[in-house]
C-alpha cells in the first residue's frame, strides 16, 4: 500500500467548556481521496483548522510525512504542502483573478528588493513563469477569460474554482477542500467531481474533503470518516459507510 | 520603623493614589472596548476637560464668597460630571456612531482626530499655559521619626481613595444589579444578539460613553486638585496611561481596569522614587508593550478566538 | 413639513450650550495666587450662539440636509490622478508628461522668491514623510502612530554622526535611512503580529519612548537643547556658505566664479528635496508592481487566506514597516540638514498625527493624493497667519470628517494591475453586464 501522508491521533480541541473535537484519529495515504462527513456542527471544520495550524489543538499528535506539525503556525504547514480552501470562500476580492494566483506563488517568486526595483532578468523571468503557471491553471478551471477581472465580481461557482486553482499553484501535496460543492448547481458539482479526480490523476495530489453532497462523496472518495459531535463515529470505504447502522442512525435518527 | 520602609510605604501610597485615578479613567476605555471593540482615543481629553471644569467651578464659587470646602467639592464633582458626560455622549454621536460598522482603523483615526480637536479646542478657549490653583485641602497624617523621613498620608490622598472607592462600588452595583447594567453586560457579550432581543443597543452604547466620561471627570477633579496644575495637554499622557492600565488588567474587564490602574500607578511611583522621574513614562510604555507582546489578554481578560 | 424634527434639534442645541458654557463661555485667569473666572469676550459668546443656531437648524432640517449631502457626495469627483495617469496608455506620452512635470519643478524656484522656495522644500519633506507612512498605512494597512520616531532617528543620526565622526551629509543620508530601517525592523519584529489597533498604540509608545530618550540622554543628544550647527549638504564637495567651513572645501560661488547669493543654498536644498521625492516615488511605484506590493494588498484584504497559502504575515508586514521607516530616516536626515538645528521638540506625537492626517486627507494608498495633501497642509497655514492658530483644530476636525464622509481620501488609490493578454481586458468588461454572485 502507498505510504502515509498525514496522520492525526487523539486530536482534541476545546473552546472554553466546549469540547469541539474529541479523540479524533485520521490517516490519509499518498494519492487517496478521503472525505469527512458528519452533521452540521460535528466539528469537521475544526478538525481542518487544527490540521492546517489555524487552531492550536488542545491535545493530540499530527504528523505530515512523519514530521510532527502540531503547534506549527499555519503558513509553515502550508509551505510543507498542506493547502486548504475555506467554507465561505476567502479570495482577495479586490484583486484580479490573475493576481490572486500570483499572490499564492509569492514564496516561489524572486522577491529580492533590488531585483524588483531594477527589473533584473531574473526577476522578469520569475514573473513570466508565474504568469504562465497561473494561465495554465486558469485554463484548467475554465477561468481564462476572466483573468483580469476582480475576483469579487466572479459568480459563486467561479469563485470556488478560483480558490482551488489558487491552492494548486502552490504545488500542494495535500489539498484540503472545505465543502467545495456548497452552493453549486448539479452541473457545477459534476464538473467539480471531474476536476478533483483529475487533480489526483494528473497532478499527484492527495485530497481531503469535507462535503455534504453525498452523491459526490460516495462517487469520489476512497475512504470516508464520519464524525459526530466531535467524535469519530465510523470510517471505511463508501460501501462500508453506506451500510453502517450507526451512521444511518446519526444521519436519519437525529436530523 | 527604619527609614527605608517608611520611604517604601510612601511610594506605595503615592502609587496607589495616582493608580486609583488611572483606574477611574481606564474603566471608560475598557467599557467602550468591551462593547463596540474600539479604542476611544479621545477619552484622555475628556478627563482633561473634567479638570478644567472643576477648576472653573471652584474658582467661580470662591469668587462668589463660598468658603465651604465640601460644598465646593460637591459642586465641582456634580457640574464636572454633568458636562463631561455630555461630551462623552456628543462625541460618540458625532464621531463614532457613523463609523460603527467600518473598519477598526477607520474608527481609531476618527478618534485620534477627535482627540486632537478637543485638545486644541481647550487650548484656543483657555490658552496653552499651565493653570494653577492653590490647594483647598491641605495637611495630613504623618508617621515616623520627627527628625527623619516621615510617611505622609495627605487628606487629599484620603479623599482620592474614598471617592474612587465610592465610584467603583456604585458602578459595580449598577452593572450587576440594575436592568440597564444587565443590558450593558449583554451588549458586551454579543451586541448583535442583544439588539435582536429588542434592547436599544444605541442607548446602551451612549450610556457606556456617558459612564466612562463621568468617571473620567471624577478622576479629572481629583487629579486636578492633587497636582494643582492643569493644561490642555495633560489628557494625552493620562489617556495613554489609563489605556495601558486597561490593557494590563485585560481590556473589556472592569475589575481588570482597576487592578491594572493600581499596578501601573505603583510601578510608576517606584520608578520615580527609586530610579528617575524622567523615565517613569518610559516604564509605563514599556509595560504596555511587554503586556501586549506576551499576554495581550491582560491579567483578567478573556482570550479571543479568531474566527476562521 | 414632516421632516422637521423639533425635539432633537432643541436637544442638540442645548447639549452644545452645555458643552461650551464652561469652556468657551468663560476664561480662567490667574490673579496673584488666586484663580479667577471671567466671562469670555463677546467674540466667543457670539461663536457659541452661532454654533447653537447652526446645530439647531442642521438637526431641524436633518433629513433634507442628509439628502443633499449624499447628492454632493456623488457629485464629488471620483476621478483620481493615478487613474488619469494610468489612462494615458501610451507609454511615451506618460514619460513626456512626467519629464515636463520634473522640468517644471526644477525651473520654478529660479522664478519665485526665496521664501516660496523654502516653503516648497518644507512641503517636500512632508511629501516624503507622507509617502513613507503611506507605504505602512495605505499599502500594508498598518496604523503606525510612532512614525515620527523613525524621522527622529534619521535626523539625530545625521546630527550625531556628523558631530562625533565627522560624516558628511551624503554618507549620513545613507546611514540615516539604514539606521531608521534597522530601528523599524527591530521594533517591528516583535509587535507586528499584534492586531491593528493594538499595533497603533504600541507604535505610539515606541515613538514616545524614542522622544523621551532623546530628551533625557543629555550627554549624547544635548537633551531638550538639541543639537545645532549641523552642516548643510554639499554638492560634490562644494559648500553653499559664503566661506567654506570644512578644510579643503570650496564654496560654490567661488568655484563657478559667480557672486555669492544665499539663494543658491535654498534652491540647492529644494532641488535635493525634489530628487529625494522622485526617488521615493520611483521606489514606491516599483514596489507596487512587485510581489511584495501584491502581498501587502492581499494581506490587507485577508490575512487568513494569506497564511493558508504559505505567506508569512509578520515578514510581509515587517517589510512594509522597515521600508516605511527607511523613508522617514531619509526625510529626517534631510530635515536636520535643512534646519541646521534639531531638538526633541520637532518629534512629538503631534508630528506623527500631522503626517497621518496628510495620508488620510490624500487617500490611503494614493501617491498623488498624499502629495496633494502634503502641499495643502503645509502651504495653506502660511497663506493666512490666523489660520496657523487654528491649524491643529482643523486637522483634528478634518480627520473625523474624512473618516465619516470620504475615508478613501481626496484622490482615492488606484493600484496598477498586472494583466494577461489571454483574459479579456478591463475595457471589454465594461460593455458586459456585471455578473452577480449566485446565492451565498
Amino acid at each position: 500500500m502507498s505510504e502515509c501522508l498525514l496522520e492525526a491521533s487523539d486530536l482534541s480541541m476545546r473552546f472554553g467548556g466546549l469540547l469541539a473535537v474529541d479523540q479524533m484519529a485520521l490517516k490519509i495515504n499518498q494519492g487517496e481521496i478521503v472525505s469527512m462527513i458528519g452533521p452540521n456542527g460535528a466539528g469537521k471544520t475544526t478538525v481542518f483548522n487544527c490540521l492546517t495550524g489555524f487552531y492550536k489543538a488542545t491535545g493530540g499528535d499530527i504528523r505530515f510525512k512523519g514530521q510532527a506539525i502540531e503547534g506549527m503556525p499555519g503558513f509553515k504547514i502550508a509551505r510543507l504542502g498542506v493547502v486548504r480552501t475555506f467554507q465561505n470562500v476567502r479570495l482577495f476580492k479586490a484583486m484580479t483573478v490573475l493576481e490572486n494566483l500570483l499572490v499564492a506563488q509569492h514564496r516561489h517568486l524572486n522577491t529580492g528588493l533590488l531585483a524588483g526595483l531594477f527589473k533584473t532578468p531574473g526577476f522578469k523571468k520569475s514573473e513570466t513563469e508565474a504568469i504562465a503557471k497561473s494561465e495554465f491553471w486558469l485554463d484548467k478551471v475554465g477561468l481564462t477569460e476572466f483573468a483580469n477581472r476582480e475576483a469579487g465580481n466572479l459568480a459563486y461557482g467561479q469563485q470556488r474554482r478560483l480558490e482551488i486553482a489558487r491552492c494548486m499553484v502552490t504545488n500542494p501535496e495535500l489539498l484540503m477542500l472545505d465543502e467545495p460543492a456548497a452552493g453549486l448547481n448539479p452541473n457545477e458539482t459534476a464538473e467539480l467531481d471531474e476536476l478533483i479526480s483529475d487533480l489526483r490523476r494528473d497532478h499527484g495530489v492527495t485530497v481531503l474533503l469535507i462535503e455534504h453532497d453525498m452523491k459526490l462523496v460516495m462517487e469520489i472518495s476512497d475512504r470516508i470518516y464520519v464524525i459526530n459531535q466531535g467524535r469519530p463515529l465510523a470510517s471505511g470505504t463508501p460501501d462500508e459507510i453506506r451500510n453502517n447502522p450507526e451512521v444511518i442512525k446519526a444521519y436519519l435518527g437525529e436530523s | 520603623m527604619p527609614e527605608s520602609v517608611l520611604y517604601f510605604i510612601q511610594q506605595l501610597l503615592n502609587g496607589l493614589t495616582v493608580g486609583s485615578t488611572y483606574a477611574l479613567i481606564a474603566i471608560g476605555y475598557t467599557m467602550v472596548y468591551g462593547i463596540i471593540g474600539m479604542i476611544n482615543f479621545a477619552h484622555g481629553e475628556i478627563y482633561m476637560i473634567g479638570s478644567y471644569i472643576a477648576f472653573a467651578v471652584m474658582a467661580g464659587l470662591a469668587m462668589m464668597g463660598v468658603d465651604s470646602v465640601s460644598l465646593m467639592l460637591i459642586a465641582a464633582f456634580v457640574i464636572s460630571v454633568i458636562i463631561t458626560s455630555s461630551y462623552g455622549f456628543a462625541i460618540e454621536r458625532v464621531a463614532y456612531r457613523p463609523l460603527r460598522n467600518s473598519n477598526r482603523l477607520i474608527a481609531l483615526i476618527s478618534a485620534i482626530g477627535m482627540s486632537i480637536f478637543l485638545q486644541n479646542y481647550v487650548r484656543l478657549a483657555q490658552g496653552s499655559r499651565d493653570i494653577a490653583m492653590p490647594s483647598l485641602i491641605t495637611g495630613g497624617w504623618s508617621f515616623g521619626p520627627e527628625d527623619g523621613f516621615q510617611t505622609t498620608v495627605s487628606y487629599m490622598q484620603l479623599i482620592i481613595f474614598v471617592v474612587t472607592f465610592i465610584s467603583m462600588t456604585a458602578l459595580t452595583l449598577f452593572i450587576s444589579k440594575s436592568k440597564m447594567g444587565r443590558a450593558c453586560r449583554a451588549c458586551a457579550e454579543d451586541l448583535g444578539m442583544t439588539n435582536l432581543l429588542g434592547i436599544n443597543t444605541n442607548h446602551i452604547i451612549s450610556l457606556t460613553f456617558v459612564i466612562g466620561a463621568a468617571l473620567a471627570a471624577v478622576a479629572g477633579v481629583l487629579l486636578g486638585m492633587y497636582y494643582g496644575v492643569i493644561n490642555p495637554y495633560i489628557g494625552f499622557m493620562a489617556g495613554l496611561k489609563a489605556f495601558t492600565a486597561a490593557v494590563l488588567g485585560g481590556i473589556g474587564s472592569i475589575p481588570g481596569a482597576v487592578l491594572g490602574g493600581l499596578i501601573l500607578g505603583v510601578t510608576e511611583a517606584f520608578t520615580a522614587g527609586y530610579f528617575s522621574t524622567e523615565y517613569k513614562d518610559v516604564v509605563a510604555f514599556g509595560l504596555l508593550i511587554l503586556i501586549l507582546l506576551f499576554k495581550p489578554t491582560g491579567i483578567l481578560g478573556k482570550p479571543e478566538v479568531e474566527k476562521v | 413639513m414632516k421632516s422637521l424634527r423639533f425635539a432633537p434639534a432643541i436637544l442638540s442645541a442645548v447639549v452644545l450650550l452645555v458643552l461650551t458654557s464652561l469652556m468657551l463661555g468663560i476664561r480662567l485667569e490667574p490673579e496673584g495666587t488666586r484663580l479667577i473666572v471671567t466671562t469670555a469676550d463677546s467674540e466667543s459668546l457670539t461663536l457659541i450662539a452661532i454654533g447653537a443656531l447652526v446645530v439647531f437648524f442642521f438637526q431641524l432640517f436633518r433629513s433634507t440636509v442628509d439628502k443633499s449631502l449624499t447628492g454632493v457626495k456623488s457629485a464629488l469627483p471620483s476621478i483620481s490622478a493615478d487613474r488619469m495617469l494610468a489612462a494615458t496608455e501610451n507609454k511615451s506620452i506618460k514619460t513626456t508628461l512626467i519629464c515636463f512635470a520634473v522640468a517644471g519643478l526644477m525651473i520654478w524656484p529660479f522664478m519665485v522668491s526665496r521664501g516660496a522656495v523654502d516653503l516648497a522644500t518644507l512641503a517636500l519633506i512632508y511629501v516624503m514623510l507622507g509617502l513613507g507612512l503611506n507605504i505602512v498605512v495605505g499599502l500594508a494597512g498598518l496604523l503606525d502612530l510612532g512614525y515620527v520616531g523613525f524621522y527622529a532617528v534619521g535626523a539625530y543620526s545625521y546630527a550625531l554622526l556628523n558631530q562625533y565622526l565627522g560624516l558628511d551629509f551624503w554618507s549620513s543620508l545613507v546611514m540615516g535611512g539604514l539606521l531608521a530601517a534597522f530601528f523599524g525592523f527591530v521594533l517591528g519584529f516583535p509587535v507586528l503580529r499584534l492586531r491593528g489597533d493594538y499595533l497603533a498604540i504600541v507604535t505610539l509608545g515606541f515613538g514616545e519612548i524614542i522622544r523621551i530618550l532623546l530628551n533625557n540622554w543629555t550627554a549624547l543628544t544635548g537633551g531638550p537643547n538639541g543639537i545645532s550647527q549641523i552642516p548643510k549638504p554639499t554638492l560634490f564637495g562644494l559648500e553653499f556658505g559664503r566661506r567654506a567651513k570644512e578644510e579643503g572645501n570650496v564654496p560654490f560661488h567661488e568655484y563657478f566664479g559667480i557672486a555669492y547669493s544665499s539663494e543658491y543654498k535654498v534652491i540647492f536644498l529644494y532641488i535635493l528635496a525634489v530628487l529625494l521625492v522622485i526617488a521615493t516615488l520611483f521606489v514606491i511605484n516599483r514596489l507596487l508592481r512587485m510581489p511584495i506590493g501584491r502581498a501587502w494588498e492581499a494581506l490587507r484584504e485577508d490575512d487568513i487566506a494569506c497564511r493558508s497559502l504559505g505567506l508569512n504575515p509578520t515578514a510581509i508586514k515587517l517589510s512594509a514597516f522597515t521600508i516605511g521607516a527607511a523613508f522617514a530616516g531619509f526625510a529626517g536626515t534631510f530635515f536636520a540638514a535643512r534646519q541646521g538645528f534639531i531638538s526633541p521638540e520637532s518629534f512629538t506625537f503631534i508630528e506623527s498625527a500631522i503626517i497621518l492626517a496628510i495620508v488620510v486627507l490624500g487617500g490611503m494608498g494614493s501617491q498623488m493624493g498624499v502629495i496633494l495633501a502634503a502641499v495643502i497642509m503645509t502651504v495653506l497655514p502660511e497663506f493666512a497667519r490666523e489660520f496657523q492658530e487654528y491649524r491643529m483644530l482643523m486637522f483634528g476636525l478634518m480627520m473625523v470628517c474624512m473618516m465619516i464622509w470620504r475615508p478613501e481620501g481626496l484622490l482615492p488609490m488606484k493600484r496598477p494591475h498586472i494583466e494577461t493578454k489571454k483574459g479579456r481586458s478591463e475595457s471589454d468588461e465594461k460593455t458586459m453586464a456585471t455578473p452577480v454572485a449566485e446565492g451565498v
